[in-house]
């Protein structure tokens, strides 16, 4: 019997046979939303008319028996970095309160046309820069597996509705692990596809180079289902791959990964790692190598300076990215008393609209582009990723993936790092190097660490276009933890009582 | 004692440099499909990407490459193996992304050069600008300033943007410095911009209209005492909408910077407006402290890598150089030098060339367009060309050739339709300035200057043919202009028995 | 490594075009000083042979055909303008020049 606790495939069967409708399913989901999300607050807001629309649309489709995508008619939460065309699209930001896209992004486009409910969309830091949600203009969200811990950034609010069950598929973004990292602190399924693998068009830029939006989920199946639904070439997106989606659905449902090398990253071990995090990263090696994978130790010393070059790319990028919030053609206009000027009042307005963390990130990268001071920090940086990109190629010449855990902590109190940046950004230290690279990366949970009982995240990278590798491996090491565990990890977290 | 022009120049030196913009003529704009037509309603021709919506993204529109590249070869540049798409970085309410997306340091073509000649005391002299480069950008969308006295920014209220001209390709073309002009500065800028104009209009790549906007030229100069081996500061004057412009401003920037040295000022790097009235250019924005564009190569978009088979097949395509084209003129219509000079300086060589396709006589066209039509719109002080087209003229000289009109009605003919009252027989009928030559008319008249004038008439008679001129005057006056002077003349005599 | 003064924020924070108070101007100069303080170490290995990456993934030649395609209509254009007039963008006065 499907609840809001199945996956979206034991949902897709559902629907075709009839067990269940789509208006049912997305009822159900919006009565969880309404239960638990004055706790969790992972979405912003909630389109109750259009997703029942949709729903109802799909289930007369089906009664008439037209051929439907796979995942027609499941409930999605869509991370509110996405345009949706007539629906409040904030990124979580004071500077576009009330905006109303009049246009879909292509992410949004293809799921309408694949019948996906698009139940709402969902809390992130703002314009996706952070590792907490804590940055969110309208108040964090909340790990649902305990409510005083943050649910992590960028895309807390996508990972935090799946694990409180409030939806089966989320869309994330993730520029230096935004999607990933939620997705081990919450103890979900979150990729980052290739660099170019889905469209970024409609995707409301930070750092245009390293952006992807990707799917999220509560297993690996899924993440591969939604995955061929958003991926594929985009002639509105100059930088998206013209070539096939990769078969990660085949590839999550091999369930085989004997004689495969997997790379440990010997730079993604040490210092820094909670030592439950180590652990539990360690039991899911010990899974892989016990399904018949080989291990490798595998060195990428650029590694070290990773994190330093992406936050030279990133906030350069999103200086410029960012400009066009003006107050001119959309978004709030602050301070616009009829006698001041257009400046004064796009200073004002930018003031009031943007964020701590947004704004010292805008600081930062006008710093690293100035004149006289490029070639020092934005131009170094760019060399890094060369080195960044050699050290993959090199590794990847030793092993079919490369594995890390996804995080270096758990799940922290929320509170407990805002008044430090540099402490905050150092969760990202092992998500960065993928984004850089433009390489593909995932995060499975991998187990509960012992001194907290939070969820563990496991990482798994595969080669530039090889995505199909990352699901391989990522499908295989959940079943064989499903397997030791008996249960899915889920099913240990807390159940919202609510209100 | 203020300097004049002539003395300016035997005391300084002019440096000049020009920066030529071009909006090319594809039928969409640079990164997205929408109309480039001109005059439409205000934001009828806009998208999220030429408004730069969060979320849009840019695709370069292969024409306008296409266009570049002729532009370079034309020019005899070379063509960049690799080229890139660069971000230039300032704040504006006409540029909807608060940048540019231009070229930076590696622009599609590089190193070329325009050979022109200008008419020197030494005769004909040939000089060669050099160019630096040729790349692309974007155009801006237009402001209307509501509120102010003139329309003009300074006491504007509130401003209204219009952004369907945002986005539509532009061409810059940038000189190296001009040096070794001496006071020949004008001619050599002059003859610069309509050598190009000529070159741009036969490549079919822009209507290059510059009173409509589609080509724009910026005028830099600085000077320095002759012989100093020094360069001197230079200024930046804008708003240059003709060809007589371009001489004019730097004309007035020369006797400008002249007087300023002369008592001891310095001259100040900034930008200026040339005033069509007065000829002289208005202070405008100081870039003293110039803006710190931040370049960065463009993350949304490609490097552009054009195959050199490719350019080989563009090369192919050119169209007769001007240059080759006027000497072939020349030798078929044998014209002298120096008229041949003066008729492409004048920007004329086109409009001369479609009258004699016309079926008008080659010296008759030229001696039109390079006198009475250039005359009356030297009066006007604007260019020949916008007062009349090579079909009235051809016309004109048509009636001439068959009778219909002489020398001295056709000058009026021409005022007529300069006027704006309608062809040349529009206002032949409208004025009555048809030649009458009908024979009973004319007879008519020369008897009643007979009858006035006995005694001539009989002096005439007894042989005296000069004395035939006042009675002919008498004719011609009697017919407002409009006889036949000759047929007068021939009927005159045969009546007086004198032929 | 350089120590960034409030001054020098003020000038990048002019560039941005945020205004700031002399509080927040001086918080932010420290934390500046911290993270370029760290970020700094990427010129240890950018070495002068390494080439810079701008694109992850290497494409070239993306372009599209010179052809028209419908765009918004005024009304979707302007629908999140925050004030407009005879179907433009009111904006305020802009200084400088044109």
């Amino acid at each position: 019997m499907t609840s809001i606790r199945s996956s979206a495939s034991e949902m897709a069967a559902a629907l075709a046979s009839g067990e269940t409708t789509s208006v049912a399913l997305t009822e159900a989901h919006y009565a969880q939303i309404e239960k638990v999300d004055g706790d969790v607050h992972a979405f912003l807001y909630l389109d109750k008319e259009g997703a029942l629309a949709q729903a109802a649309d799909v289930d007369a489709k089906r009664q008439k028996g037209e051929e439907l995508s796979p995942l027609a008619g499941i409930p999605l939460a869509l991370k509110d970095v996405l345009t949706q065309k007539g629906i409040p699209t904030t990124c979580g930001s004071k500077m576009l309160e009330g905006w109303r896209p009049p246009y879909d992004s292509t992410v949004v486009t293809r799921l309408k046309n694949a019948g996906v409910v698009i139940l709402g969309k969902t809390n992130m830091d703002e314009f996706a820069m952070g590792s907490s949600t804590e940055n969110s203009a309208y108040g964090p969200t909340h790990n649902p597996w305990d409510l005083t811990r943050i649910p992590g950034g960028s895309g807390g609010g996508s990972a935090a509705a799946l694990a409180a069950f409030e939806a089966p598929l989320a869309i994330g973004t993730d520029t230096g692990g935004s999607i990933r990292q939620p997705a081990a602190v919450t103890g979900t399924v979150g990729v980052k596809p290739t660099y170019g693998g889905v469209s970024r068009y409609g995707l409301i830029a930070f750092s245009s180079s390293l952006d992807q939006a990707g799917p999220c989920a509560r297993t690996v199946l899924d993440a591969a289902l939604l995955h061929e639904v958003i991926a594929g070439h985009d002639e509105r997106d100059s930088t998206s791959i013209n070539a096939p989606v990769p078969q990660v659905v085949k590839a999550a449902k091999k369930l085989d990964v004997k004689g495969m090398k997997i790379g440990v990253v010997k730079e993604l071990q040490g210092e820094g790692f909670q030592q439950g995090v180590l652990e539990k990263f360690h039991e899911g090696l010990d899974a892989l190598v016990s399904a018949g994978a080989e291990l490798v130790e595998v060195s990428c010393p650029t590694f070290d300076y990773a994190l330093a070059a992406y936050y030279l790319i990133a906030p350069s990028e999103c200086s410029s990215n960012l400009a066009r919030f003006d107050s001119m053609r959309y978004g709030i206009r602050v301070g616009d008393n009829g006698e001041r000027s257009a400046e004064e009042v796009m200073k004002m307005t930018r003031h009031e609209g943007f964020g701590p963390e947004v704004k010292r990130r805008i600081i930062l990268g006008t710093y690293a582009l100035s004149s006289g001071y490029y070639d020092a920090y934005y131009g170094s940086a760019q060399k890094v990723r060369t080195l960044l990109m050699r050290d993959f190629n090199a590794a990847f010449a030793q092993a079919d993936v490369l594995v890390s855990p996804t995080a270096p902590t758990t799940a922290f109190k929320i509170g407990e790092n805002v008044d430090d940046p540099l402490a905050m950004y150092l969760n990202d230290i092992a998500t960065i190097p993928v984004n850089m690279a433009g390489i593909g990366g995932m995060s499975l949970p991998c187990g509960l660490a012992d001194e907290d009982g939070l969820p563990v995240g496991f990482q798994i990278m595969s080669p530039a276009m090889r995505d199909d590798l990352m699901y391989q491996v990522g499908g295989a090491l959940e079943a064989a933890l499903l397997s030791k565990w008996g249960a899915p990890l889920l099913d240990k977290a807390p159940v919202l009582a609510g209100n | 004692m203020s300097l004049n022009y002539e003395a300016a120049v035997e005391k300084y030196e002019p440096t000049l440099g020009l920066e030529v913009h071009v909006e090319l003529n594809t039928k969409s704009k640079m990164f997205c499909s929408c109309s480039t037509e001109f005059g439409g309603a205000p934001n009828t021709q806009t998208c999220p990407v030429c408004l730069g919506l969060p979320g849009a993204l840019p695709v370069v529109n292969g024409k306008a490459i296409e266009s570049t590249i002729l532009i370079g070869l034309a020019l005899n540049c070379s063509i960049a193996p690799f080229s890139r798409f660069a971000r230039k970085n300032y704040f504006y309410p006409d540029m909807p992304k608060n940048f540019q997306t231009s070229q930076y340091d590696e622009p599609i073509c590089v190193n070329g050069y325009l050979d022109v000649e200008i008419e020197t005391d030494e005769g004909l002299k040939p000089f060669r600008v050099e160019i630096e480069r040729v790349h692309m950008e974007e155009d801006t969308g237009k402001s209307l300033h509501v509120g102010g006295a003139t329309g003009r920014i300074h006491g504007a209220d509130y401003s209204l943007l219009d952004y369907n001209r945002a986005g539509i390709p532009l061409v810059e073309i940038v000189t190296k410095i001009v040096g070794g002009t001496g006071k020949y500065a004008p001619q050599v800028a002059r003859a610069y911009v309509t050598e190009l104009r000529d070159i741009l209009r036969s490549l079919g790549v822009s209507d290059v209209k510059m009173e409509q906007g589609s080509m724009r030229c910026d005028v830099n100069l600085s000077l320095a005492p002759i012989g100093s081996g020094q360069l001197g500061t230079r200024s930046e004057t804008k708003n240059v909408n003709s060809l007589r412009s371009v001489e004019r401003a730097v004309i007035g920037e020369v006797v400008r910077q002249s007087n300023r040295l002369e008592a001891g000022e310095r001259i100040v790097q900034e930008t200026r407006h040339f005033q069509e009235e007065s000829g002289q250019t208005r202070s405008g924005r100081s870039k003293e402290q110039a803006e710190d564009y931040r370049y960065f190569p463009e993350p949304d978009l490609v490097p552009v890598v054009p195959d050199s088979a490719w350019i080989e097949e563009l090369r192919a395509t050119l169209p007769e150089k001007p240059s080759t084209r006027r000497a072939r003129l020349k030798a078929e219509w044998s014209v002298p030098d120096k008229e041949m000079t003066s008729l492409v300086n004048a920007g004329l060589l086109d409009v001369v060339e479609e009258t004699i396709n016309l079926g008008a006589e080659p010296a008759r066209a030229r001696s039109w367009w390079l006198g009475e039509v250039s005359r009356l719109a030297n009066e006007r002080e604007v260019d020949p060309t916008t007062l009349i087209t090579p079909s009235q003229v051809a016309e004109v000289i048509a009636l001439i050739a068959s009778g219909d009109l002489t020398d001295k009605l056709a000058r009026q003919v021409v005022e007529g339709v300069i006027a704006g009252e309608g062809s040349p027989s529009d206002v032949i009928a409208k004025r009555g300035l048809k030649v009458v030559s009908d024979d009973g008319a004319l007879m008519a008249a020369i008897e009643a200057a007979i009858a006035a004038q006995p005694d001539t008439a009989e002096r005439v008679r007894g042989g005296n043919i000069p004395a035939a001129g006042a009675l002919i005057g008498a004719v011609m006056k009697a017919t407002g202009g409009q006889a036949d002077a000759a047929k007068v003349r021939e009927l005159l005599l045969k009546h007086l028995g004198q032929l | 490594m350089a120590a960034i003064s409030r001054d020098d924020v003020a000038h990048l924070a002019k560039l941005a075009r945020i205004e700031m108070n002399d509080a927040e101007l001086d918080h932010l100069a420290q934390e500046m000083d911290v993270i370029l303080g760290a970020v700094a170490r990427v010129q240890e290995v950018a070495a002068a042979d390494v080439p810079p990456t701008s694109h992850p993934i290497p494409v070239n030649n993306v372009v599209r055909e010179d052809v028209v395609r419908p765009s918004l209509t005024p009304g979707e254009a302007l629908s999140g303008a925050p004030a407009q007039a005879e179907d433009r963008f009111k904006v305020p006065q802009i200084l400088g020049e044109e």
